[in-house]
């Protein structure tokens, strides 16, 4: 899909996303997406692009429109009022469930490359003045797979949600499952499922981003339960890899397979939306749910809550979220930027 | 019997293994098949229907393998397609309506990858039956009988509660896909097999499924009226155990039992 080349400069020099391009652009020179110097070139039309016009330009080409792959920072800073999020869980990392050799050095490593803890961020935020919950995937983080810890945090993300009536967003990139996590990874989609499916029933929105690359065990859950679906132009989106179907079919696959212009073509998308109109399109489907489930249930739920208040007194035990034993464990970081001071869970991100 | 993992696997797959329908006439009398999802097609590679399991009406879905190569070609190696997860689907709501609980068989290599599932949404299929088996207001229960593979097994798996046969395999992906990704080398299978942590007795340790369905010596395929007795003798127990949970209770026990992995 070609972006409107004037469009695309008019928000190079609008500030409406405080993505800060100097700081961005630290972050940007220690990505393997985005190779380091002045120039970049687009793997799509082969054009040479400024790296600051590209980031400016929310990481789109301003020759073809090709999306970039974008970090949940960046995505944050694009997404939501002022950039400003409450992280939650933002600790909340795997222990290896299967002692799979070699896999915690990995682990490390990338934590070290990339600055996360796991493949998602998870919090609140307004966008366009409409609070919501926003977990955005990282593709940068063992290629956007999920494991015990996406799992866990999309979970307690979506429990909050329904919990004070909130939307949620997900932005998806993924390869699929964490292969490393085995079984437990393929458990993270039923669990997340059922989350999800929890959510909807309290009456609740929740909105899908799928962007380059959505596959595997991600697609075949959360990813394709959204109300509303919406996807970034030309984001692979799919069950099984291409490199896969191709294998088990032995022919080559039709340009445009599994594209998100497939996918709206067949019928699985709502939308497809460009980079520079996902916040604008966000807020106008937000308000368009302002009255629908979130704030009538809320007040439903502030009698029932008081209800069962009355009957056990010992409920506020029962609503923290409590780490299990053994399986996760809030990693202490050494004093790092990402640390926090006590031992809140929620925290401000700029 | 103590055998190693990748002997499992193999075990698993082995032709003359018995395969759902084996099962489901052993188990089940007055078995009445319904077929098609009733958006595309009929997908074979999923079995469905209502029987009487002794008194009592249940509904049955299984994965079917074939048990020749003509079959195993029209069911597709137990390989569906999303019209078999549909289908699957539509079986399970028709069982909440009229309160029957719904029994599933686990046996495939993983959800058929092609262009016509994946244009038919594969993704959504899955995760649709996800989302729809966690609320479904009947009791489930699920037994993976030989091969238990990725997001097309759990699409039958989500249940109040999951059995595997002893010798039964449940796994990401298969050992061979899994070498090729991490080793980048699939002949390297066995370890894979071994790395993955994918049999009966793994599982349970890990509270993944909830017991081990003994097998009789040598395997299933040596007596399939004994291994039927054996299964026969766990779904007694449980659908007894579930009849008696409100819906409620059902539906927040089957919550936390996902949740908590």
């Amino acid at each position: 899909m070609k972006m409107n080349p004037f469009k695309a400069k008019q928000y190079a020099t609008s500030k409406v996303y405080h993505t800060r391009p100097q700081e961005i652009g630290q972050q940007e020179e220690e990505r393997p997406n985005i190779p380091e110097g002045i120039m970049t070139k687009c793997p799509k039309c082969g054009k040479a692009i400024y790296t600051k016009l590209l980031l400016a330009n929310l990481k789109c080409c301003n020759e073809c429109g090709h999306h970039f792959k974008a970090s949940a920072k960046e995505r944050f800073g694009m997404l939501l009022d002022d950039g400003e999020l409450f992280e939650y869980d933002a600790t909340c990392t795997t222990v290896n469930p299967l002692n799979f050799p070699g896999y915690e050095e990995k682990l490390a490593k990338t934590q070290a490359k990339t600055g996360l803890v796991d493949g998602i961020v998870t919090g609140k935020g307004k966008i366009e003045g409409q609070p919501a919950m926003v977990g955005v995937m990282d593709p940068a983080f063992f290629m956007g797979s999920m494991g015990t810890a996406i799992g866990e945090k999309l979970t307690r993300m979506f429990e909050r949600a329904t919990k004070e009536g909130l939307p949620v967003i997900v932005f998806t990139a993924s390869g699929g499952a964490r292969m490393q996590e085995g079984i437990f990874s393929l458990m993270q989609m039923a669990k997340v499922s059922a989350a999800v499916a929890k959510h909807s029933e309290a009456g609740l929105l929740y909105i899908t981003v799928l962007t380059d690359p959505t596959t595997g065990g991600v697609t075949a859950s959360f990813a394709m339960l959204g109300d509303i679906i919406l996807a970034e132009p030309g984001a692979l989106i799919g069950f099984a890899g291409p490199r896969v179907i191709e294998q088990t079919i032995g022919q080559k696959l039709p340009e445009g397979f599994q594209r998100a212009e497939f996918l709206l073509e067949h019928g699985f998308a709502d939308q497809i939306v460009p980079r520079d109109q996902l916040k604008q399109t966000l807020g106008t489907i937000l308000k368009l749910h302002q009255t629908a489930g979130g704030k009538k249930l809320q007040e439903e739920e502030e009698k029932s809550f008081q209800k069962e208040e009355a009957k056990s007194p010992k409920r506020g035990e029962a609503e923290s979220f409590q780490m299990e034993e053994g399986k996760y464990s809030e990693k202490p970081k050494e004093k790092s930027s990402r640390d926090m001071e006590g031992k809140s869970s929620e925290k401000k991100v700029n | 019997m103590n055998i190693t993992a990748w002997e499992k696997v193999k075990l698993a797959r082995m032709a003359g293994r018995p395969t759902g329908l084996d099962y489901i006439e052993l188990l089940f009398h007055d078995f009445f098949e319904l077929h098609g999802d009733r958006f595309f097609a009929e997908d074979r590679a999923i079995v469905g229907g209502i029987a009487f399991f002794g008194e009592l009406p249940v509904t049955v879905i299984a994965q079917q393998k074939g048990r020749n190569t003509k079959e195993n070609i029209a069911r597709n190696f137990s390989m569906p397609h999303p019209e078999g997860y549909r289908k699957a689907l539509r079986l399970m709501k028709q069982a909440e309506k009229f309160h029957r609980p719904v029994i599933c068989f686990v046996d495939t290599p993983g959800a058929f990858c092609g262009l016509g599932a994946e244009e038919r949404g594969q993704g959504e299929a899955i995760a649709t039956n996800l989302a729809e088996m966690m609320m479904l207001k009947t009791p489930i229960i699920s037994v993976v009988i030989s091969e238990g593979g990725s997001g097309g097994a759990l699409a039958l798996g989500v249940a109040d509660k999951v059995y595997m046969l002893e010798h039964a395999v449940y796994s990401i992906l298969s050992p061979e896909g899994f070498a090729s990704i991490l080793y980048k080398d699939s002949s390297k299978a066995e370890q894979a097999a071994n790395d993955m942590k994918l049999t009966a007795q793994d599982l349970v340790q890990f509270g993944i499924i909830d017991g081990v369905i003994p097998e009789p010596r040598g395997g299933a395929h040596n007596n399939c009226r004994q291994m039927a007795r054996n299964i026969k003798k766990t779904l007694e127990h449980d659908l007894k155990l579930l009849q008696q949970l409100s819906v409620d209770e059902l539906l927040e026990k089957r919550y936390q039992k996902f949740r908590n992995m």
